[in-house]
């Protein structure tokens, strides 16, 4: 699979169509990937990097294929191990713009291990985790992500596995960027991606989606247009966090505990909610628990959409670098003195 | 060999042509850098050597029981030896666990050092001999020379204005031992001293008193009448002279990849995860960073290894290492390397199986996986190395493969050349083979379009590495369409691609020496054909069986897939042919399976490698029978 004209080397040269390979997506109609792949598509022009220093890295799933749809450089993988893959080319090659593709259950279930130690570790990558509750690709079974009580086709009798939260996980591994969005948010979606590709760390967007064969209404309660603005509120940085259709209620933190008020009713001002701070993971760690509706029921909270937690730290190929430079600080080593090594000795 | 003797002031002096020692104690007593320090001073005076440690798997197993026993074996010679000994000359047993362990190995009227402390009622009891048995004192080891030495109490008088707490005092006594041996063997203790000071340069107290623990000890020999009758040996250096350095295989293996990388003008990327007894090619490399060398600890096998297949697509000499559990661990992911047609060299470091089985003891088990251990028809070139040494070569030329082939490559050695170690004469980076990696340049944007999958005469494709413009594409574990790489579900293609990829490997023998003849006629009764880490039994036992005017030769591969060309000849021109095997017989099948011929499996699996006494056995009970 190859392009043919890559030679511009300015990025802001690029449309969006410079990005799309030869490869017809393959995707079901009405399947949110669609929507998400034409917004990367639409991010990267922006970013100032010459095309052929993008890599899109996936594992296995819908999502995945993701990286055959780009006109980059990609590897389309093994099931669960996109991030592992991802954090080798970026260790070996810090120069390049490493973006990943994956899903529920490539990221959260097969995947897990590598989930919570790359976010640990930090290298500089930017994940797309297309969640839709469900295994779209092996057809209908559920996922870690999927409501308890859901039937599909292998819980007959509904889900009794408690579902991650994956904000919560994100932000309890050690993730230094994590931000959620839906798959329609059109292009404050673009906007994340801008946001997740110029953090210096693993940007983790979580993007929530039905799948329109097998869990189509995973996200309607609070997805649809009617129920959006009553239950979800879109954090906005040293902004308080206000939501509702008449911009008429926001979150008071009482302690701990986060509580919804009406501004109208309870005589309150904005100055007396809360404030967003992404860079506050206390605040971030409560955020992740709002609307925390592992069997689908109705939370109080509204759900909390755009960037929860940004935190800036060394990124795993820049700690290791400087190691790197720090070893070579007197010259590299020359092959001989790696032959002859510390401890030889002449006989005569 | 004969022994010649010659009397000095000190008592006499027996030539040796080689000795074969083993340094035993509990695991707390240190006999591991016991036996490294001599084996150094051995190795810088010029005599040829080979080691062996052999220690439990348990950090701390318990105290004075005979799981808890740690070994040190080596032999060193005036002559080249291959094999640490089949069976040792001396015995050091620091307690009684350390003798009744290995006892059955110690050749009959061979000598035991044996540190009196260590067989008192408590040590014998956890040694498990019955209430009252102290085997240094019922006449049971009347077939060896014994020497009881108080080591401890030795120790502690010579120490005892040393400053040192008693606890440190008595954790010196096997430099005590150390410094006996020296006596013994005619060596100086000077090297020594230096090491030590080195080691201990924060502690400068601690250095002395342990430099003082092994003038002592060699002082005890000096001075004492115990070995009157003995008398001391002397094995005479025979090295030509050169620069040399001692090496594990684990050590030969690091050191093999990051000069490939080098000389392939690469950087090496390693992504690992610890595993017995593949470990220190992690610990190795990590400690290379002046070198560039960037090491991965990954969270598991699995990332290890798909860490380095996405450095690999960035253009990296990538590598992982493993022993057997974390290779079955790694299959799925080889099966990606194989489809993605991507430079990638994996060390896998047998060990006991099945399952965790022997983590600490060596076997030849990954034979049949390493050539059929994966999903499809997925062929990978596998290659052995045969010595810790070799363990350089191999590695090397596993990497060499890697690049110019674009494949992932097998490269099989064991626990035993892990941790086993010979003098290496440090090789000069000319003398390296030249290696060539496939790098696609820039596409100008006149030219067509690029073909990842478009193959060279010996159908190797190229490598498009990431940051060179107009060669951008995708690559992953879909079945590919020839020459485009697209995605292909078409049933003729997928035939072709098979073909393609098994064609590719198979035509490697091409490239690569022909098998050559280690020993013995090229026309025979009996061929030993061996492979990995039985190379110095099976050099050893047909020197001796050559000697003894048999019929027999050896030929030891390197090359297991793909063979190298002439290997059906070869095998054509003995009347029979004996594969020495530490499993329970896999070259033997592929032998049988390749070549339609019937040769004789001699299997061991007992953890141990082979000895040469073994071997010598075999080869002369088969040419009985013909």
């Amino acid at each position: 699979m190859t392009e043919k004209d890559t030679t511009v080397t300015a990025g802001s040269m690029y449309t969006a169509k410079d990005f799309a390979s030869s490869q017809e997506p393959k995707w079901c109609p009405g399947c949110g990937d669609h929507a998400v792949l034409q917004q990367i598509k639409s991010t990267l022009p922006d970013l100032g990097i010459s095309k052929e220093n993008f890599a899109f890295i996936s594992g296995i799933g819908c999502s995945s294929r993701l990286p055959y749809y780009m006109a980059t450089y990609g590897v389309h993988g093994i099931h669960g191990r996109a991030l592992p893959m991802a954090t080798g080319l970026k260790t070996a090659r810090p120069d390049l713009c490493v973006w990943v593709a994956t899903g529920d259950g490539d990221a959260l279930s097969i995947g897990g291990n590598h989930f919570i130690h790359t976010l640990r570790r930090n290298p500089d990558l930017n994940v797309i985790l297309l969640n839709n509750e469900i295994y779209g690709l092996t057809k209908g079974q559920y996922s870690p992500t999927t409501k308890i009580g859901m039937r599909t086709v292998t819980s007959p009798s509904g889900v009794i596995d408690h579902p991650f939260n994956t904000a919560s996980l994100a932000i309890g591994s050690g993730g230094t960027f994590f931000a959620r969005a839906f798959d329609r948010d059109g292009k404050y979606l673009r906007s994340l991606f801008t946001r997740a590709a110029k953090h210096k760390g693993m940007s983790l967007v979580e993007i929530y989606q039905g799948c329109p064969i097998f869990n189509n209404s995973a996200f309607e309660a609070f997805a649809s247009a009617e129920a959006k603005a009553e239950h979800t509120v879109y954090l906005e940085q040293g902004k308080p966090l206000v939501f509702g259709a008449a911009s008429n209620k926001g979150i008071k933190l009482e302690g701990f505990k986060p509580v919804v008020v009406d501004l109208q009713k309870e005589g309150l001002s904005l100055s007396d909610l809360w404030v967003h701070d992404e860079a506050d993971i206390n605040k971030a760690a409560i955020l992740a628990r709002f609307a925390d509706d592992v069997a689908g029921e109705e939370s109080s909270l509204p759900r909390p959409m755009g960037i929860l937690y940004a935190e800036d730290r060394v990124t795993y190929e820049d700690a290791l670098t400087a190691q790197i430079e720090e070893a070579q600080a007197k010259g590299a080593g020359t092959l001989a003195e790696l032959l002859k090594g510390e401890n030889s000795y002449v006989i005569k | 060999m004969t022994d010649t003797t010659t009397t000095s002031r000190k008592g006499n002096i027996t030539s040796k042509a080689s000795v074969s020692v083993l340094f035993a104690g509990d695991s707390g007593d240190g006999m591991q850098l016991t036996g490294t320090q001599f084996a150094n001073t051995v190795a810088v005076r010029g005599s040829e050597l080979n080691t062996f440690p052999n220690f439990p798997s348990e950090i701390r197993a318990p105290a004075g029981t005979i799981s808890g026993v740690s070994g040190f074996q080596l032999q060193f010679g005036s002559k080249p030896v291959y094999t640490p000994g089949a069976k040792f000359d001396v015995m050091i047993a620091m307690n009684s666990a350390a003798l009744k362990a290995n006892i059955k190995d110690l050749h009959r009227g061979g000598i035991i050092i044996a540190g009196t402390e260590g067989f008192d009622e408590k040590n014998l009891k956890l040694a498990g001999y019955p209430a009252g048995v102290n085997p240094l004192e019922d006449g049971s080891l009347s077939n060896y020379i014994v020497f009881k030495v108080p080591v401890l109490q030795l120790t502690r008088e010579a120490l005892k204005e040393s400053g040192l707490s008693s606890r440190e005092i008595d954790r010196c006594k096997n430099m005590f031992v150390l410094g006996l041996l020296y006596w013994l063997y005619n060596l100086t203790v000077e090297g020594t001293a230096e090491t030590l000071r080195a080691k201990f340069k924060k502690n400068p107290q601690m250095a002395e008193a342990n430099i003082k623990a092994v003038e002592a000890g060699y002082n005890f020999g000096d001075e004492t009448e115990i070995f009157a009758n003995l008398g001391r040996f002397d094995v005479a250096p025979q090295k030509q002279h050169g620069l040399y350095r001692r090496v594990t295989g684990n050590e030969a293996s690091a050191i093999a990849l990051a000069a490939a990388a080098k000389k392939a003008g690469l950087e090496l990327f390693l992504g690992s995860y610890p595993i017995t007894p593949a470990t220190e090619i992690l610990q190795n490399l990590a400690k290379m960073k002046k070198w560039g060398v960037k090491t991965f600890q990954a969270e598991d096998e699995i990332a290890g290894i798909v860490s380095s297949i996405g450095a690999s697509f960035g253009g990296a000499l990538a590598a992982t290492n493993t022993s057997g559990p974390g290779l079955a661990l790694k299959t799925e992911a080889l099966g990606l390397a194989v489809i993605m047609e991507i430079p990638l060299v994996i060390v896998n470091v047998q060990r006991g199986g099945p399952s965790t089985g022997l983590p600490t003891k060596p076997e030849q088990s990954d034979l049949f996986m390493a050539l059929y251990g994966r999903h499809g028809d997925a062929p990978m070139p596998v290659i052995a190395a045969s010595s810790p040494v070799d363990c350089f070569y191999t590695t090397y030329e596993a990497a060499r493969i890697a690049l110019e082939h674009m494949t992932p490559v097998l490269c099989l050695t064991d626990g035993y050349l892990a941790l086993s170690s010979e003098p290496w004469e440090v090789e000069s980076p000319d003398n390296l083979a030249e290696i060539k990696p496939r790098i696609q340049p820039a596409r100008k944007p006149e030219d067509p379009p690029y073909l990842p999958y478009k193959r060279d005469e010996n159908l190797v494709r190229s490598w498009a590495i990431p940051g060179t413009p107009g060669l951008e594409h995708r690559i992953g574990g879909l079945e590919k369409q020839n020459e485009t790489g697209n995605v292909s579900h078409d049933p003729d293609n997928h035939a072709l691609m098979t073909k393609l990829r098994a064609e590719k490997v198979n035509r490697i023998a091409d490239s690569i020496p022909l098998q050559a003849i280690d020993n013995g006629p090229e026309k025979g009764d009996l061929l030993v054909l061996g492979w990995g880490s039985s190379y110095g039994a099976i050099k050893t036992a047909v020197e001796q069986a050559l000697e003894q005017g048999l019929s027999v030769a050896h030929a030891h591969l390197r090359y297991i897939h793909p063979f190298p060309k002439n290997l059906k000849t070869i095998l054509g021109n003995y009347k029979k042919i004996v594969i020495p095997e530490n499993n329970n017989g896999q070259l033997v099948h592929v032998i049988r399976d390749t070549f339609l011929i019937e040769p004789v499996g001699y299997s061991k699996v007992t953890g141990l490698p082979f000895n040469e006494m073994e071997i010598l056995d075999k080869i002369t009970d088969l040419l009985k029978e013909l």
